[in-house]
């Protein structure tokens, strides 16, 4: 083959692997350009802050509908029947009755007949009124420990609606909760001014619209099931004491893909400090410098980091929803959803502390931890990815017997399940 | 006709192993080992083809030495938190860390082995390996008659090494503030360590750090294409046109006055990537060392010196209920664990 020959023939090959290079280039870029216009799931940003601080909510729209598709509250099955306190209570009609006693006899069946539908929509009263053999002997009986449970869960509910209204926002005209209106219809200094005026006039803490109640009741967190889909327990690898710690390989309760932290390698227990114990959780001093006063908190920032990260899966939202990150710490620049969740921590650790870890001896092993402990709520429990438990959808207003607690002198009187036999058998 | 070559050699010369400068001409004892190197043709589709010959030296062994043992106590207590799994410990390699002893045992060397005394050995024999490398890679330099640029190069970056793990610890008074070693622990650490100190982006000089971290990568890109662009006038031979300008400075050099006004010399855009990545580490060990001695909360001192701007509130602003009076829920008792109840 001649010098030339050769020449040409490179410079054949060389034309064919560009021909060939653009082709191909060509098709990845069709098909880049096919998946961002047909495939790509769209990204919702909605601005809440100035513009170009991305204070912002950023979501995949899809995600954001189906959250909002598997978080529809339930029809009202039973009407509620109009009561002016002249008929019997129910706490004088039937045995045993122990904080539903001040009811009327038919709103005391129709709150029976729609926690049925709320908790135990397929076993129906038998799920917490059967007794050892599996039969409804009587309703009175405290044969149940569902019986028990759902007793304490019915107290449970009414502190929530009574008293945290801060979070709940369950008592019309007073709730904290407050919208805020997201400011990306507006552009430039429009969105200062409309703001401006709204932050002086129409948006008030403290004063939210009726529409805007929400409150709980049992299908905030059971959803139609037994025992709610979210709940926690105590962590094996974080309760050991120190002397039972390896000398070698020790998890330092953290380093482990678990969901509570959200795969990160943070605390793997990021509740029991904060919605069980009381142990502090700001880590940010609020002075540029402190000198000698200096504490060493990166593991406590660690540990109050996986609470948050939680927080966020738990409500689906970014830390912005609550926080300016430029500053965490700082409230004036935060948003007021941080306020609402402040209380909704305190109430979390309220619930625990006095109604959920308590009832650890009435459960059956099947439904305890690993470490025998009770079955305890975080926010996930009633907020299963949404910030708004349901929508927002308002539970509490049809169901006054849930809104506190009723008379003490109208409950029967609470007794061991000795004494309740003992008192059906003298019927 | 012309070849240039890509990223991989397309032609490998290949003369006898290349052992150095003949043993009399200059400091005789460093040339003419026994060993005298090989060939390695995948190598040479990188870069020069000949492996070798090596000079360890005691120092290099001291540093190999200890920098193994400090690895394998890593990997051994990785290893021992998957029971001693392999198949686990690749699947959870990423989350698997040592981390160095909990605030309570405060500057203590004498920390159980389980609670962060790993740690603390790993990391003395991690800064031995590293200080005997730093000294080889200087005596090495001196030997050859070269400059120390490299060392001091290696230097910077030590220095923030030791203010990460060592200084700021010491400083802060316990070890719990240093970086765990693990893939995710320690970006967990970077992460909780700007947010407690109150948003490390306005320390001005992780600013810096930042700007010569960047500046390095854009000076890397820029001296790399501007050399390949004039290597067909010889530009690539940048020794000789440093001395010797030939085309290739001149038109590199006019092509940069074209396009932003000024230019490097052959000589002081290798001074320019030099100082860059020097002060990359340099700045950032400063930054490091500031925080949590000097300043705790970086925002709130960048407000107080007024290059933190404001903006105009857009929303309603939260109210902090502890200090409206609200009073926290109490919890249940922490064990405590020195009474065991």
């Amino acid at each position: 083959m001649t010098k030339q020959n050769e020449d040409d023939q490179k410079a054949q090959f060389k034309d064919n692997v560009i021909v060939a290079g653009s082709v191909l280039t060509v098709m990845i870029g069709l098909a880049v350009g096919a998946w961002m216009i047909f495939l790509r799931p769209s990204v919702e940003a909605d601005q809440i802050g100035y513009r170009g601080v991305a204070m912002e909510q950023v979501a995949f729209a899809d995600d954001k509908v189906a959250a909002a598709a598997m978080n529809i509250a339930p029809e009202e099955v039973y009407e509620l029947e109009p009561d002016d306190g002249s008929e019997e209570r129910a706490g004088e009609i039937y045995e045993n009755v122990q904080v539903l006693g001040h009811l009327s006899d038919e709103n005391f069946n129709r709150i029976m007949a729609q926690i049925t539908e709320w908790v135990a929509p397929e076993q129906g009263c038998g799920y917490c009124h059967n007794n050892a053999d599996g039969e409804i002997e009587n309703f009175a009986g405290d044969y149940n420990y569902a019986k028990i449970v759902s007793r304490r869960m019915f107290q449970m509910t009414m502190e929530i609606n009574a008293n945290y209204d801060a979070h709940v926002n369950s008592i019309p005209g007073t709730g904290q909760a407050v919208e805020v209106v997201p400011v990306s219809a507006f552009d430039g200094e429009t969105t200062v001014d409309a703001i401006a005026v709204k932050a002086e006039g129409t948006i008030v803490p403290g004063a939210a619209a009726d529409d805007q109640v929400a409150g709980v009741n049992c299908y905030t967190c059971h959803r139609g099931k037994n025992v709610p889909e979210y709940l926690w327990f105590k962590d094996p690898g974080t309760e050991l004491e120190p002397a039972e710690e390896p000398f070698i390989g020790a998890r330092n309760g953290q380093n482990m893909p678990v969901e509570a932290n959200g795969y990160t390698d943070l605390n793997t227990d990021p509740f029991s400090a904060y919605i069980l114990r009381n142990e502090p959780a700001r880590v940010i001093y609020d002075e540029a410098s402190i000198g000698d006063d200096n504490e060493s908190l990166i593991m406590r920032t660690e540990h109050t980091y996986s609470f948050m990260i939680h927080m966020s899966k738990a409500l689906g939202v970014n830390c912005t929803y609550c926080h300016n990150t430029r500053n965490f710490s700082d409230w004036s620049q935060s948003p007021i959803q941080r306020t609402t969740a402040w209380y909704g921590i305190q109430m979390s650790r309220h619930l625990n502390v006095d109604y959920l870890d308590p009832l650890q001896p009435v459960y059956p092993e099947h439904r305890l931890g690993e470490l025998g402990d009770a079955p305890k709520a975080n926010c996930a429990t009633c907020h299963q990815g949404n910030y708004k438990p349901l929508n927002g959808a308002n539970m509490v207003s049809s169901f006054p017997s849930l809104w506190g607690p009723g008379p003490v002198e109208l409950q029967d009187p609470a007794l061991s399940p000795e004494e309740v036999e003992a008192k059906l058998n003298a019927n | 006709m012309v070849e240039y070559q890509n990223i991989f050699t397309q032609v490998q010369v290949r003369g006898p192993v290349e052992a150095g400068l003949p043993a009399d001409t200059l400091v005789p004892e460093i040339w003419g080992r026994g060993n005298s190197g090989f060939f390695n043709y995948w190598i040479g589709k990188l870069g020069n083809a000949q492996i070798g010959p090596f000079y360890l030296g005691t120092l290099g062994i001291i540093s190999l030495v200890f920098g193994t043992l400090a690895i394998n106590i890593i990997g051994l207590n990785y290893l021992a938190q998957v029971d001693w799994h392999l198949g686990e410990f690749i699947r959870q390699l990423f989350w698997l860390s040592l981390d160095p002893p909990a605030p309570e045992y405060g500057l203590s060397l004498f920390v159980p082995l389980g609670e962060g005394g790993w740690w603390l050995i790993s990391s003395m024999f991690l800064l031995i390996a590293v200080l005997f490398w730093w000294v080889r890679c200087y005596s090495r330099a001196v030997q050859l008659g070269m400059g120390t640029h490299v060392a001091w190069a290696f230097a910077s970056a030590i220095w923030l090494f030791l203010v990460l793990g060592l200084i700021r610890p010491m400083l802060m008074g316990s070890w719990s503030e240093a970086v765990p070693y693990g893939i995710f622990s320690h970006l967990d650490w970077t992460s909780a360590f700007s947010i407690r100190y109150g948003n490390l982006f306005y320390n001005p000089f992780h600013a810096l750090s930042i700007v010569f971290l960047y500046g390095s990568a854009v000076l890397f890109a820029m001296h790399g294409a501007t050399i390949l662009a004039v290597s067909r006038y010889g530009g690539d031979r940048e020794i000789d046109q440093i001395v010797d300008r030939g085309t290739a400075s001149e038109r590199a050099g006019l092509f940069w006055r074209w396009v932003m006004g000024f230019n490097a010399s052959m000589e002081s855009i290798h001074r320019w990537a030099w100082w860059f990545a020097v002060l990359t580490t340099l700045t950032g060990g400063i930054g490091i060392l500031l925080t949590g001695t000097v300043v705790d909360n970086w925002f709130l001192w960048a407000q107080k010196h007024d290059f933190a701007p404001e903006y105009p509130a857009t929303y309603t602003p939260a109210v902090d209920p502890v200090a409206a009076g609200a009073i926290p829920t109490p919890g249940v008792m922490a064990v405590d664990p020195s009474t065991g109840g």
